[in-house]
This record gives structure tokens, C-alpha cells and sequence, in this order.
């Protein structure tokens, strides 16, 4: 496979499906690249394109739904068709051209889906209404949409009742635990049900997750492990979950976030190979070369990431190719790192965080003080992090992150991983007399010392300490003092 | 101790150096011997740094020149100054001839007075007839210019009084390092501190700057615009933003609005590796404050996106509500002694004097009818100065150059191509006082008199311009730069004046920027002198400007922009085979290529080479001990020096002053990709490896 085609000359119109964070991110590098392409953008939801990522921050009403807008090539002036509230219903790929929900068809040289995803469905009892709708009250979150209902279906709880809603969240996952953070700090009260043993198990060794889940606990979250989830509740409304044990977990409303399917039917029935996700190769090509695939719904080398950094990169790489770049750097898969986006609980994930313990070459740096939830961990191999696990505040996530993504050798010094350098004070008792006290000027203590007993104005003309920054006033007082 | 019968004549004027333009007194005794004693000026507060206090030793420096030379056989030789000028005139003549009017060019200097800049530009345009002309500031100052003028209308380094910084609540320094650069300045900061004041200091390194600071953020170099993006998403989330001063005195900020909405906190930690918490912080500090300033300097602005991460940082500042309230502000620290009006009056390849536009029909006008010749006989913009040097000795490039105030041997980027570029020239003439780098591969090379030598105005970091006296005139064999522009002007028959005199170029300086953006004609040597320095515009002899922006932005709705910006990587990334980053930067005791302060004892002593400074984990991977021969290499170059362990830096950056040639010329291994809106080449970051050449004891000639 030749990783440098040749760009048809032709390419001129393009299409993109989903304006979500990775479409809206293709159209602005595809204007970034080659602004005279003619493109069309379609968009299911009614919305400017808006990110994702900061969903859980509006339900805990950290944000609100401007601030979480991203721009769009409408608001640039550019000439982008941004269909929005319009979904892409069939590809034809013979005569390349899609068809959509608002009954047009436009044709396309190259066209590129980021259709996303959507939230999983659990197989629970009774969770939808005989028309497949969920039950009323239960809800997903994936969407501005989906957010807007859990804030009404939470605020009409509470009026309803005169107190706090009762949310229960369904998965003790990343997002999960964002919303019912958010919830919490909403007023309400949340409880997650997690499955498994611990919280975040992909993410997660068990120190950590214990540390989580004593933060989680001191800021109100609610967690119960090791449930197991049988059937929902109610008939008109959601009232609660009944679970395996014989157990009923009452509720004003239910949030799934029981993980994301990507969106691949589009591309599956336009005959286009499909695994978890639609099958692209380094350049974002789908089987088809005018067909590309990026972001949630793609799959690249057996990989479907769900992340937005990984998203965007594949944007770009996409773009590029459509674009004509010369020599475009083909898409290598993306270091992820996990990190929970809720005030007052840090905590980020990345790479291989558990060895087995047999590996000589590997060492494992910890810092664990459950008094205060803290779980730092970092794992080194040949001098790199090979994975990390931090929860609670630290000074140093940035520093690991880094060492992580850039492969950099780790310092010799491995409590430097977890702690920050601490500044060194030396006090002037131990200054030696070569010592610099005036550095602007280049006094040493032994210059100052010798007029002890002037005043500082005779030493800053002979000597002409204090005359620059005049940061050392104080120091050379007190020398000449001593 | 003095001799108080015989009072040393004082000459109120201002040190040579940096941007800062500390007041000092020149105390000449009855020998003639002089000394210097800081004054009491509102700008320094009787504050003076190493370099200030040992200027005057270069006055009678043995490396002193004192005859024009002429280069015969391949060696230079004194010759009479009617010799040396004659062939000037003629060379540049032939090559003119022979190559069009633009194949004699001139590149100039932010240390040159506002007189000379001026009459440099004039000289290109009028004396000369060429476009080619720019100068070293366009390194310093173009991307805080740029960006400045995209958002505000108008780049004043800081349009306020230096005095608001020692008053700010809370201080945001972004690739600033005072403390060493201009020292007497950290006075401001040291008050501030003391009145309670925060200081957030942005520097991959730890600086003696950042040292001092309440919050230091160590983020990656070039990553400051990813920085400030999420610092104002942050805002945003917190409700610091000044809603009111954005809808009443902006415009734009809905794109930057959505286009911050993309860098969340956890996204920018991992781009800038500056932890959360420390990113709150900040914003909090900026946030909570009555008064608050950002600053920027070369640390954030010398890269290929210099002017968008000024313009990541305005929108930061117009957010919450800082430029034009009185006390709070954005501004840059100018670096050159006269690197603001250096900036101001024509010496840019796309300017005439007052920040007028060179493509600006009406200017061209104006300045033509100062000038007294026809608007159409003014050239239009010429190169940037690195596109200028690079193409030296090309069929597009210039045959011929003129180099006054400046060394670009060792200060340009990708210094070794520039090099080559000087050397391919046909002709090249060099104004200096001492035989510089650059003046040694000059075909004449004409003795000028030095800052003490020579009257003329400066215009500091604020916009203060100022008066620089004149102590004794210049030893005999040396003429003033003015002088020698008249005489040349003269010799290739122009139909224009050219005076010799400062005080008459001011006047005509002042004539031609009456009405101008940077408006002088208000201002007199007299006036400065009763003032302490007159702020610009002065469009009357009544008006000053500490404080811009007030009332209104100078773009024409009166409004100032938003402007939305995207971080991207650096032009050169690190790869297996470089997989460092160098930045480059000053020692304290070292001004610009070092050709003044390597030649005072006092100076070279402290600071007697180039090193490389690199964190001791680095050192011990590569073997590399305190004191060895450490050679850096990028893709176009290397520079060598010994190795210096400090845990102030990052373990993957190494750091280089670049104030010396030949082996330590770290701008050799620098690039040379430009900022696509300023031209301001990448100086901060480079991708380099380290290799060590022999140990401390066992060093290596030449």
C-alpha cells in the first residue's frame, strides 16, 4: 500500500458527515489546507457543533451551553453548507453521492464520516416502552440533547418530591462518574451502580480505584460495586432498578453510561467493511478511496479510541489527504490518557499501569496515603513511563503525561515522577564568602561584609550592591548588621 | 574623598544598553576621567546594572576605531575618509547601474537613535532609491508589533507607564526573564511583591525571574499560545470574564469564544504539561485582581506563530477587561535600547516614519512632501530582514549592503547561511565603533562615534522618548553616523536634504510624523529635558500619552479585536535524531551580540563565553560532567561551549546565550522559519542533539 497517493487533481467537493467534534474539526482543517474546496457539512443535531467533552460540566452547571460552543466554518464567513438537524440517510457510492433526510442528494469527490457514536443499551427488563423508546426517565448521555433532559428530569423530580432528585447512574466508567459528580454538585443526590469490583476497571488498578472511590465518597457521590443489574422498575416513569441479588435501588431517574457504539450503519450499508467500527487504513481511507472515516465511528488498526485527541489527529490526516498535502504524515495510533474532568476529584490513566510483577525491567514508583485519597503510581520501563495511574491532586501530571507522550527518559531521581522539585533555601549562615549576594552587580557576601557596620547607601557606592534589581536590599542590611 | 574644589562636570543622560534607558550622571573630573552614577529618573529610581555601571569603560576602549578602512589585497587598511567615501558612492553607483536601484540595500538597528532610524530610512528611500531596507529589530519587536496592531490599532511596547507595573495586583510575565535582562526593571517587581502583589511568571526555565514568582509555570517551550487559550477558557468557566468592556470596547470575541472552547484544562496540561491546578491558579489570580497586567518578551514572541500567541494573549487580557483601564494593561518588554522608536520611523522594509504604512497612498504623500521629492520616486515595501540577508548575493537579492547599529554575523538566525550571504556580497559597508563580527568581513568599514559622543532622543519600553546627551564629541577620525548619511547623500546626488545636525533631523522627524499614529511633533529636546521624557503620540506641544487606549482603540471603530488563534507545533519538531529543544536567551552581563560588552574587561571576566546549560539528569545520561566541551547540533549547524548543570531547566531542553561568535554562535544551529504574519524567525525552539567533545580539563583548539 502506497502511503502517499496521488491526490485526484480533481477533488473539489466534499462531504461530511456528523458535525460533531471530529466533522467540525475536519472542516476546519480542510479550510485550513485548501480553502477553495466546495464543502458540505450535515449535521443530525440541531446544533452549532459543540464539544463534547465538557457535557458533564454543564450538568453540574460549571458551564452553560454557549460556553461550550465550538466555532463553526459558518461563523468564519466562509462558504461551507452546514446542513444541521439534517441526517445522511444512504451513500451512493457508484455515483458518489449521498442522500439525506431532507430529500437532497449531493454529489462528492471525497467524503468523509464522523458519524460518531451511540450510547450503548444495556439488555435490561422493561428499560423501553413498547415503541423502543427508553422508559420515561431513563436517559443516556451523549448528546446537548440528552443533557438538557437529564437537568429537566432532574429538576422536575425535585420539585415533584421537595427535595433533591434521587439520580441513579448505570456504569462506574469515566462518564458515569463525571455526571454524577455533576449532578451532585447540581443538588442532587447520585448513586452509581457499578458491575465489576472496582470503579473505572479499564482504567484503574485497585488502589486507585479505592482512592476514587473515597474522593467520590467525600464529595457526596454515592457508589454500589459489584451490583448487578437486572430489570428497571415502573410503568408510566422510572421508580428504580431491581438487581440480581433481589435487591430494589430506587430512583427518580436513570442515566446510562454503559459505554458508546459506534456509528457504523451508514457505511455498512453502502457496503463499505465494517468491524467495531468502520475500517480505515493509515490515511483514513475506507475501502473506498473517496470514502474516509474519522473519530468515534472509525476503526484503525483494530482500534476504535472514543477519545477526542485521537479524533482530531485523524481529522487532520484526513483533511491533508483530501487536501493534496504533499507527503502527509500517515496516522499513528495515539497514546491515550484517561482523565476524569470533575472539580475536586483528579485523576488520570494512561498506558500500562499494572505489570505483572515478573518483568526485571520494570519498576513501579508509588505514593499512597488513604487518609486523603491519594494514589500516584508510575510504571517505568528502559526509562520511560510506560503507564501511569494518579488520583488526587499532583504536581506532576503534567511532567508524566509528557514523559509519556513524548517517550522521554524519566529523571534519575524517580521521587521527582510524583513530587515536584522543592526549591532550595540556603540561608545566609551557610552562604559561603564567595558567594554572590548582589547579582546584578556581582557582590559577594565577602565584599558586603567587609563594611560592616556602614549603612547601606556607602556600601551601594562602593560597592554598588542593591543597585540593580534591588532585590538583595534586605539581605545586605542584615549582613551588615551581623 | 572627592575633591570638592574642583566639582566634576555632570551630564545628565541614559545608559546605552537595553530598552530600560536607566537615567544616569556622567561625572567628568578635571583629568577628563569619567564615571557613572545612576540617577534618580522615574524609570530605574536610581537603579543601575552591571552594564550600566562599566558603559563607560568602551568610550576609551583600545578596540576603539578611529579611521575608515578599506579592504586592499584582502586586508583592511586605514584610509582617509574623502577615500573611503568616494568609493562608497561609486560602488554603489555601479552596482545600481549594473543591477537595478534595489541591488544596494541597508539593514539598521533598534539601537540606532530615533535621528539616525529615521534618517536611515530616508536615505534608502531618497538617497539610495532602494526597498531593500530593514533592520534587527524586525528579530526583537515583530511579532509583539504585529500582534499589537492587530488587536489594539496601534504596537506601543507598553502603552502605560512603567510605574502601573509596580502597582498591579497581579503581573502575568509570558517568556520574560528581567531579572537578568534588564535588571534595574525588577525593581517593579520586587515593589509589587512588597505591596502584596502576584507575579505568574510563564518560562521552561526557572529563571531568577521566575524564581521570584508566586506561580511559576514551566510549560514546553512554544506552547505558550495553547497556554493562553486554555487560561481563557478557564476565565470563561470561572465568570471572570468583564462582559460590559468586551460589548462595549471589542469586537470578535464570539469566534474566540468557541474557538477556546477547544482547549479545556486537562487537554492543555497535556499540550503545555502546566498542571491543572497551577492553570486554575492563574486564572484565578488574573481574575481576582483590581489592577492586573501580561506582559509579554521574546520567550513567547520569537516563533513561527509569535504574533498569534501575542494576539492568544491580548484576547486573554481584553476578556478580562485589562487594556485601556487605567492600571491594568497588556504590553511587551522591548528589548533594544531604542527598539521602540527603532520600530517607528521607516527603517522596516514596510514603513515610513510615525508607524506609517508604506502601501498607504496618503503617507506616501505626506512623507514625500516632507521629503521634498514626489510621492512616486518612494519604493514600495521591500523583504523582511532574514528574507533580505538570505537572498544576498542572489540574482533576486541585493549586490550591495550597507550594516549600521547592528551584528548579524552573530545575531541573525541560521547564522552560518548568513554568513555565506554577506560573504557572496559584491560590497558590503559597515558603520560601527568597534571591528565587530560583521564588520570584519566588510569591504570599508567607517569609524562612528559611540552613544556618549553624540546628542539625539530614544524612545524606552514605554514610549517614553528621551533625551540622550552629549558628553565630549567623538575622538579624532570618527564622524557621527548622521554626518557621514549627509555626506553620502551628497556624494550620490540627491536632490533632498540630509543635515547632519540631530536636532534638525528631530525637527523634520517631527514634521513628518505630525498626525501620524506615532505622533512626535509635540515633542522638543526642551520639553523632554522639563519632563523626564515626553509619552508619544504628542500630536501638540501640550499632549503626552502615558496611558493609551482610554478612551479608545485606535483601529477606526474605535473598538479592539479578538482575534482567534490555534496553537500548532513548532516549525521543527524533536525526532530521534534531535531530541532536544534549545532556547536561546541573554546572560545578565551581556547586551545583543556582545560586540560592546565582550570588549569591557569588567564584562568579559564575569561572562567570558558561550555555554550550554542542560539539567544534571541529562548530564548524567549523555556522560556529560560540569565543565566539559559540549558541542550542540541541529539540522543546519552546531556551536560549542561548556556545559553548565542546572536543575532550572527541563531534562529536555537545553538553553544557550547568544551573545559571541565563531564556536559559540549558537545561531548557527538556530532556523530560519519565519512567523508568516511578523517575519519574526523562530529563535526559541530548535530541535537539537548533544554531544560532548572532551572533558574540562582536555579541551580541543579551534
Amino acid at each position: 500500500m502506497t502511503m502517499y497517493p496521488e491526490v485526484k487533481a480533481e477533488t473539489r467537493r466534499v462531504v461530511v458527515v456528523g458535525h460533531g467534534m471530529a466533522g467540525s474539526r475536519v472542516v476546519a482543517e480542510l479550510l485550513a489546507a485548501k480553502p477553495e474546496l466546495d464543502i458540505t457539512v450535515y449535521g443530525a443535531e440541531p446544533h452549532v457543533p459543540y464539544n463534547r467533552v465538557l457535557l458533564s460540566n454543564l450538568v453540574a452547571g460549571k458551564a452553560d451551553e454557549q460556553s461550550i460552543q465550538l466555532l463553526d466554518a459558518q461563523l468564519c464567513g466562509t462558504s461551507v453548507k452546514v446542513n444541521s438537524g439534517v441526517t445522511v440517510t444512504a451513500i451512493d457510492r457508484e455515483s458518489r453521492t449521498v442522500c439525506a433526510s431532507d430529500g437532497s442528494r449531493t454529489p462528492y469527490d471525497a467524503l468523509v464520516l464522523a458519524t460518531g457514536a451511540t450510547a450503548a443499551r444495556p439488555p435490561l427488563k422493561r428499560l423501553t416502552c413498547d415503541d423502543g423508546e427508553l422508559l420515561t426517565g431513563v436517559v443516556t448521555l451523549r448528546t446537548l440533547d440528552d443533557c438538557r433532559e437529564i437537568l429537566r428530569l432532574a429538576a422536575e423530580a425535585s420539585e415533584r418530591s421537595g427535595r433533591p432528585a434521587r439520580a441513579l447512574v448505570l456504569g462506574g466508567g469515566l462518564l458515569g462518574l463525571e455526571v454524577a459528580r455533576g449532578l451532585v454538585q447540581r443538588g442532587h443526590r447520585a448513586e452509581v451502580l457499578q458491575f465489576g469490583p472496582i470503579l473505572m476497571e479499564r482504567q484503574l488498578d485497585e488502589g486507585a480505584a479505592r482512592a476514587l472511590h473515597g474522593a467520590l465518597a467525600a464529595v457526596g457521590v454515592e457508589v454500589r460495586l459489584g451490583t448487578s443489574v437486572l430489570a428497571v422498575a415502573g410503568r408510566e416513569r422510572f421508580q428504580g432498578v431491581e438487581c440480581e441479588d433481589g435487591g430494589f435501588v430506587p430512583g427518580d431517574l436513570l442515566v446510562l453510561a454503559t459505554g458508546m457504539r459506534p456509528d457504523t450503519a451508514l457505511a455498512a450499508a453502502a457496503g463499505l467493511p465494517v468491524g467495531r467500527g468502520v475500517v480505515v487504513d493509515d490515511l483514513m481511507r475506507t475501502a473506498d478511496p473517496a470514502v474516509f472515516a474519522v473519530g468515534d465511528c472509525a476503526e484503525h488498526r483494530g482500534v476504535v479510541h472514543g477519545l477526542v485527541q485521537p479524533a482530531w489527529e485523524q481529522a487532520r490526516v484526513a483533511a491533508q489527504v483530501i487536501a493534496g498535502v504533499p507527503e502527509v504524515a500517515p496516522y499513528r495510533e495515539s497514546r491515550v490518557v484517561t482523565r476524569l474532568k470533575t472539580s475536586g476529584i483528579d485523576l488520570a490513566s494512561m498506558g500500562e499501569f499494572a505489570p505483572d510483577g515478573t518483568e526485571d525491567d520494570t519498576d513501579v514508583v508509588v505514593f499512597q496515603d488513604t487518609r486523603r485519597n491519594l494514589y500516584q503510581k508510575v510504571v517505568v520501563r528502559d526509562c520511560k513511563v510506560a503507564g501511569a495511574v494518579m488520583v488526587g491532586e499532583s504536581a506532576t501530571l503534567g511532567t508524566v503525561t509528557q514523559l509519556f507522550d513524548r517517550h522521554d527518559p524519566v529523571p534519575r531521581d524517580r521521587r521527582l515522577l510524583l513530587f515536584p522539585l522543592a526549591a532550595t533555601a540556603v540561608g545566609e549562615t551557610v552562604l559561603p564568602d564567595d558567594a554572590l549576594v548582589c547579582h546584578c552587580n556581582a557582590v559577594t557576601k565577602a565584599e558586603i561584609t567587609a563594611h560592616r557596620g556602614s549603612d547601606l547607601a556607602s556600601v551601594a557606592r562602593t560597592t554598588r550592591a542593591t543597585t540593580g534589581c534591588g532585590g538583595c536590599r534586605e539581605a545586605v542590611a542584615k549582613l551588615l548588621e551581623s | 574623598m572627592s575633591d570638592s574644589s574642583t566639582p566634576p562636570r555632570r551630564t545628565a543622560t541614559h545608559c546605552p544598553y537595553c530598552a530600560l534607558q536607566c537615567g544616569i550622571w556622567l561625572d567628568t573630573d578635571a583629568s577628563g576621567a569619567v564615571t557613572v552614577e545612576p540617577r534618580n529618573f522615574p524609570t530605574n529610581q536610581g537603579g543601575l546594572c552591571q552594564k550600566g555601571w562599566t558603559s563607560v569603560e568602551l568610550l576609551d576602549s583600545p578596540a576603539r576605531l578611529t579611521s575608515p578602512m578599506l579592504r586592499r589585497n584582502g586586508r583592511l587598511v586605514p584610509v582617509s575618509w574623502d577615500e573611503a567615501l568616494a568609493y562608497v558612492a561609486e560602488r554603489c553607483r555601479e552596482l545600481q547601474a549594473r543591477h537595478g536601484a534595489d541591488a544596494v540595500g541597508i539593514f539598521g538597528g533598534g539601537g540606532l537613535t530615533n535621528e539616525k532610524a529615521y534618517q536611515l530610512g530616508k536615505f534608502a528611500r531618497v538617497g539610495l532609491g532602494t526597498a531593500t531596507i530593514d533592520y534587527n529589530g524586525r528579530w526583537c519587536m515583530a511579532a509583539a508589533a504585529a500582534g499589537g496592531g492587530r488587536a489594539f490599532g496601534l504596537d506601543r511596547g507598553l502603552p502605560f507607564p512603567l510605574a502601573d507595573v509596580g502597582a498591579a495586583q497581579t503581573l502575568l510575565l509570558v517568556g520574560a526573564n528581567p531579572a537578568e535582562t534588564m535588571p534595574p526593571f525588577a525593581r517593579y517587581l520586587v515593589a509589587q511583591r512588597q505591596a502584596g502583589g502576584s507575579l505568574i511568571v510563564v518560562d521552561p526555565r526557572r529563571t531568577p525571574t521566575a524564581a521570584q514568582a508566586t506561580l511559576h509555570l514551566q510549560a514546553l517551550p512554544g506552547t505558550d499560545l495553547a497556554l493562553a487559550n486554555g487560561l481563557l477558557h478557564i476565565a470563561i468557566a470561572l465568570g471572570h470574564l468583564d462582559e460590559a468592556y468586551i460589548a462595549a470596547r471589542t469586537t470578535g470575541f464570539e469566534r474566540v469564544r468557541r474557538t477556546v472552547a477547544g482547549y479545556w484544562p486537562e487537554r492543555v496540561e497535556r499540550i503545555t504539561g502546566v498542571p491543572v491546578p497551577q492553570q486554575r491558579r492563574a486564572v484565578q489570580l488574573l481574575g481576582q485582581a483590581e489592577t492586573a497586567i501580561i506582559l509579554t518578551a521574546r520567550g513567547a514572541e520569537q516563533h513561527s506563530k509569535g504574533a498569534d500567541t501575542v494576539n492568544a494573549l491580548t484576547n486573554l487580557a481584553l476578556a478580562l477587561g485589562l487594556p485601556g483601564t487605567p492600571g491594568s494593561g497588556y504590553g511587551c518588554l522591548t528589548g533594544q535600547g531604542n527598539g521602540q522608536g527603532g520600530r517607528e520611523h521607516g527603517q522596516k522594509a514596510d514603513q515610513l516614519p510615525g508607524y506609517r504604512r508604506i502601501d498607504d497612498p496618503a503617507a506616501r504623500e505626506r512623507i514625500a512632501e516632507v521629503w521634498g521629492v514626489p510621492a512616486d520616486s518612494i519604493p514600495g515595501a521591500g523583504r523582511s530582514a532574514y528574507e533580505m540577508l538570505d537572498a544576498l548575493g542572489t540574482p533576486e537579492g541585493a549586490q550591495g549592503l550597507f550594516v549600521l547599529g547592528s551584528n548579524p554575523v552573530v545575531s541573525a538566525p541560521n547564522a552560518r547561511r548568513v554568513e555565506e550571504r554577506l560573504r557572496a556580497l559584491d560590497f558590503l559597508v559597515v558603520f560601527d565603533f568597534v571591528l565587530s563580527e560583521t564588520a570584519a568581513l566588510a569591504d570599508v568599514v567607517l569609524p562612528v562615534a559611540q552613544w556618549a559622543e553624540e546628542e539625539g532622543t530614544m524612545t524606552n519600553l514605554e514610549g517614553r522618548v528621551l533625551h540622550r546627551q552629549r558628553l565630549r564629541p567623538p575622538p579624532p577620525g570618527v564622524r557621527t553616523d548622521l554626518d557621514v548619511l549627509a555626506e553620502l547623500a551628497e556624494l550620490l546626488g540627491s536632490k533632498a536634504e540630509f543635515s547632519p545636525e540631530p536636532r534638525e533631523v528631530f525637527a523634520e522627524l517631527r514634521r513628518a510624523t505630525e498626525g501620524a499614529p506615532a505622533d512626535y511633533s509635540g515633542i522638543s529636546y526642551e520639553r523632554i529635558d522639563a519632563e523626564d521624557g515626553v509619552f508619544w503620540p504628542a500630536p501638540s506641544a501640550a499632549e503626552a500619552t502615558p496611558r493609551m487606549f482610554l478612551a479608545s482603540f485606535a483601529h477606526p471603530d474605535g473598538k479592539a479585536r479578538f482575534l482567534p488563534v490555534e496553537h500548532r507545533p513548532a516549525a521543527e519538531e524533536t525526532d530521534e535524531r534531535y531530541p532536544l529543544h534549545l532556547t536561546t536567551g541573554r546572560v545578565m552581563q551581556h547586551y545583543q551580540s556582545g560586540a560592546q560588552t565582550r570588549r569591557i574587561p569588567t564584562l568579559s571576566e564575569a561572562a567570558p563565553e558561550a555555554f550550554v546549560e542542560l539539567h544534571p539528569d541529562l548530564g548524567t545520561r549523555l556522560g556529560i560532567a560540569e565543565g566539559d566541551q559540549v558541542r550542540v547540533v541541529s539540522r543546519r549547524g552546531s556551536a560549542e561551549g561548556p556545559a553548565r548543570l542546572s536543575d532550572a531547566i527541563r531534562p529536555d531542553t537545553l538553553f544557550m546565550p547568544f551573545h559571541w561568535g565563531g564556536r559559540g554562535r549558537v545561531n548557527s544551529v538556530v532556523g530560519a522559519a519565519l512567523d508568516p504574519v511578523s517575519k519574526m524567525p523562530e529563535f526559541k525552539i530548535t530541535a537539537v542533539r548533544l554531544e560532548r567533545i572532551a572533558g574540562r580539563e582536555g579541551r580541543q583548539g579551534p
